[in-house]
């Protein structure tokens, strides 16, 4: 079949924070440039984020990008590569100020700076109290940095393919990225976007969880790209579950309430926080605060009438400061919780939030696979940033404001990459292979003619479901196991998906189903490297792996101290060493330690 | 709320297959947790999934699913639907082409929004720091910057629905004020000349349809006066 064919310098796919500041890079470089995007650029997820971006560029209290690495260093569980951590903390600055100078509205402080605030798990001089490092522009960061980059891009005129769905990676014989293919919305057609260089930068894959704070469009589409083309995903078994997550609905409450001051209080009223993190209290570490509030819960101190969550104070603070710092928590605390934070607290409970885990890449954005003895070689002509991606900075859990940094720091460095690579001509566009655009052809016949197939819908939930009971905040050997096979019958159900909707022109229902071959890569790597880490690390606690004298927190070192690689053919696990050396002199390798807070 | 049955009429049209659009009739039972009419919609298409409109966050920060409600903009993610009187009318935004049921050919609209130039403009090398601005003049910003761009507003202004391809309409000039009102920003003038115009600005007759629909609660009919006023500050 005759597939229209287009070619670019570079293609990005995704117009998130991450895909908009490495299509800067690209076409500040005079690069031409694709950026294809499934929905209109702010659109993109990174439109949610609300409490902030770190950067220690001490506004308020005194900061150093030291404290920045060893908080990010211990937050993710001794699990982050350390070259790369160091990396994204230097360059934090630089990045914020770029975005200040692009326009972003963050807010100030009396002298004009802008506005800090303090978030969980981020302290002065190594862990003694709580630092403002949070840059914020009220509780809408996410919005105004992805309006602000957007807006930097209409002037830089970036070429954008809005509302194109990428399909499939294309790799030649030796194992090059040549590009994509997509199809575009509104026609149906199904294109190869060929190139020198492809960027990934697709977001995060929230939507494999039942109760999840992610958008609908967060359905992991380059990583089940990525796993279907024989790249590994590194790290998945570690998914950060959002303290406040509106009870119910799932919405994000930012942590940015509890770094204003609010409290969380079980049923009895007791600030339970100060029982787990006598330090940090509310403002220790995301899986740390989950965990405790799982388990108030779980031993009957839950509120409301099935005891099911906990509820999130702000009642004592002033209501100029709610409407001044959080005016879109009240907002959404209206919407979706019918309170009034003003007058009352919200309910919260643990929910799906961010995947640390990804498509593996180093502190340049450069995909890494192991080849020839080598776990980190790159992958030629591939790159990826953001939350799709795992430098790896998150280890095993992400300090708050650290992901609006990450898609920065490495955006930038991804598009900085690619115009040098393209500069010092180590890019060339590769022939395409005859059956380039052959697979994504078969997956979009399939749902054509597919008959007495499964529900897109149903498959989803189901998979949804088992996620949520087999791989939740914390995890059971039993349950694992079992997921594993659980979550194989719905990998299975999903090669069967029939649509009833065949029309050409914007199938949403064609649309979500290819998003399901998606979701459901990232459940299987999430699942079954779950299964296979038998140890408790950052956000991956099990029943098995206990708090001992040997293994504090359960945390295995000797055995486990590596990333895990998944390999999507045969469910095969590959393992490669943590980077524990930083990338420069400036800083000595953050030893291991148990973690506290 | 328990298990109920809410009934639905909804502006039908696939190119592929139909003539002409129509409004179906068309039910569902939601369950107990089903609050937004968002909600509603996602069970229906669980029925039908060839219902086409555009969803993403479901929290009202990505402006993806406006839509005529009942006669009324607004997003589905922020209307509850139990105040919603039945049968609940649905039709794609006014005045935008449809390219299928709910989802309109949004070009017209994002193209006055990036005639008024959305950046900010500043020609003096960047310091090394950030620039400083005082918490006052950020405070400026307010009710302009939070804009999601959803077209609410535009769509049910009947000057945008008469000249969309000459009037900037509400979310555009509100974007414009967004920088003029920006003490960062030095291209204000260049900014009030790109808006001297018959149509582009004043084509505004304050009907304040916009304030009305806005998800957001912002006042684009307050920032079209504001440019008026520094349009006439500039003249004297």
């Amino acid at each position: 079949m005759n597939v229209a064919k287009r070619t670019f310098d570079a293609v990005i796919v995704g117009a998130g924070g991450a895909g908009l500041r490495a299509a800067l890079q690209l076409s500040e470089a005079g690069l031409k440039t694709a950026v294809l995007t499934k929905v209109f650029p702010t659109r993109s997820h990174t439109v949610a984020a609300q409490g902030g971006v770190a950067a220690s560029l001490g506004n308020t209290t005194e900061d150093n990008w030291h404290w920045h690495m060893y908080d990010t260093v211990k937050g993710s569980d001794w699990l982050g590569d350390q070259d790369s951590i160091e990396f994204m903390v230097k360059k934090a600055n630089e990045v914020v100020v770029e975005l200040e100078h692009y326009g972003m509205p963050f807010d100030r402080t009396d002298n004009g700076k802008i506005y800090q605030r303090p978030f969980g798990g981020h302290s002065m001089n190594y862990g003694q109290a709580p630092v403002m490092r949070s840059c914020a522009a009220a509780d809408r960061t996410g919005h105004a940095m992805l309006h602000a980059l957007y807006q930097r891009n209409v002037r830089a005129n970036t070429q954008f393919f809005v509302e194109w769905n990428a399909l499939d990676l294309i790799r030649n014989s030796a194992g090059d990225v040549l590009g994509v293919t997509a199809i575009e919305m509104e026609t149906g057609e199904v294109s190869i976007f060929h190139a020198k260089a492809t960027i990934f930068a697709t977001g995060g894959a929230g939507r494999i969880f039942y109760s999840s704070t992610n958008a609908f469009i967060n359905t992991g589409d380059g990583l089940g790209m990525a796993a279907r083309a024989g790249i590994p995903l590194e790290d998945m078994e570690f998914w950060q579950f959002h303290p406040t997550g509106v009870a119910g609905a799932g919405v994000l409450i930012t942590e940015g309430v509890r770094g204003e001051g609010g409290i969380l209080r079980n049923s009895s009223g007791e600030r339970f926080m100060e029982r787990y993190a006598p330090n940090l209290k509310d403002l220790a570490s995301r899986d740390v605060v989950s965990r405790s509030m799982v388990t108030e819960i779980n031993e009957g101190r839950g509120c409301g009438a099935d005891k099911d969550h906990v509820l999130l104070d702000i009642t004592h603070l002033s209501p100029e400061t709610i409407m001044k710092r959080l005016p879109g928590i009240r907002e959404i605390s209206i919407q979706f919780a019918g309170v009034d934070p003003i007058k009352a607290p919200i309910p919260v409970v643990p929910t799906a939030h961010y995947q640390m885990g990804g498509i593996p890449t180093n502190y340049k954005g450069q995909v890494i696979a192991p080849k020839d003895g080598n776990p980190n070689t790159p992958v030629v002509g591939f790159y990826a940033a953001g939350e799709c991606a795992c430098a790896s900075v998150h280890g095993a859990n992400r300090l708050g404001t650290n992901s609006l940094l990450d898609l920065l720091v490495f955006g930038k460095s991804a598009g900085e990459s690619v115009v040098e690579d393209f500069k010092s001509g180590n890019l060339t566009l590769k022939p395409l292979p005859d059956d380039a655009a052959d697979a994504s052809l078969a997956r979009i016949a399939r749902l054509e003619s597919q008959k007495s197939g499964t529900d897109v819908h149903e498959v989803r939930l189901t998979m949804q479901r088992t996620m949520q009971k087999h791989a939740g905040v914390f995890r059971f050997k039993d349950l694992l196991s079992e997921g594993v096979t659980r979550i194989l019958e719905v990998a299975e159900q999903s090669l069967h998906t029939e649509i009833a909707d065949k029309s050409k022109v914007w199938n949403t229902a064609r649309t979500e189903a290819l998003e399901l071959d998606n979701l459901i890569e990232v459940a299987k790597a999430t699942m079954v490297s779950a299964e296979a880490r038998k140890e408790s690390r950052g956000a991956h606690v099990r029943d098995d792996a206990p708090d001992t004298a040997e293994h504090p927190n359960g945390r295995d070192d000797q055995n486990w101290l590596k990333h895990t690689l998944w390999y999507r053919d045969g469910n095969r696990l590959d393992y490669k060493p943590v980077n524990l050396k930083p990338l420069s002199d400036d800083v000595e390798p953050i030893a291991l330690a148990k973690r506290t807070y | 709320m328990t298990k109920r049955t809410v009934q639905f009429k909804i502006y039908r049209y696939d190119p592929d297959k139909d003539e002409k659009p129509y409004l179906q009739d068309i039910s569902v039972e939601l369950e107990q947790s089903d609050k937004k009419l968002l909600d509603a919609l996602v069970r229906l298409k669980a029925k039908d999934d060839t219902l086409s409109f555009r969803r993403s966050c479901r929290e009202g920060v990505c402006g993806s699913d406006a839509m005529n409600i009942n006669g009324k903009n607004g997003l589905a993610c922020l209307t509850d639907v139990d105040s919603l009187p039945q049968p609940i009318v649905l039709r794609p935004l006014p005045g935008l082409p449809v390219i299928r049921d709910l989802i309109v050919d949004m070009t017209q609209f994002f193209k006055q929004y990036h005639s008024i130039k959305p950046y900010l403009v500043n020609n003096d090398p960047p310091p090394e720091r950030e620039r400083l601005q005082t918490p006052d003049d950020r405070e400026e910003l307010n009710g302009l910057y939070e804009c999601i761009l959803c077209a609410c507003c535009s769509t049910s202004c009947p000057s945008f629905w008469w000249n969309p391809d000459k009037f900037v309409g509400p979310a555009g000039l509100l974007a414009a004020y967004r920088f003029i009102a920006d003490t960062r920003d030095q291209a204000t003038n260049e900014r009030l000349d790109n808006l001297e115009d018959p149509y582009r600005l004043f084509r505004c007759h304050t009907i304040m349809n916009c304030v009305d629909v806005c998800p957001k609660g912002l006042n684009p009919t307050r920032a079209i006066g504001k440019i008026k006023d520094a349009m006439v500050r500039r003249a004297v």
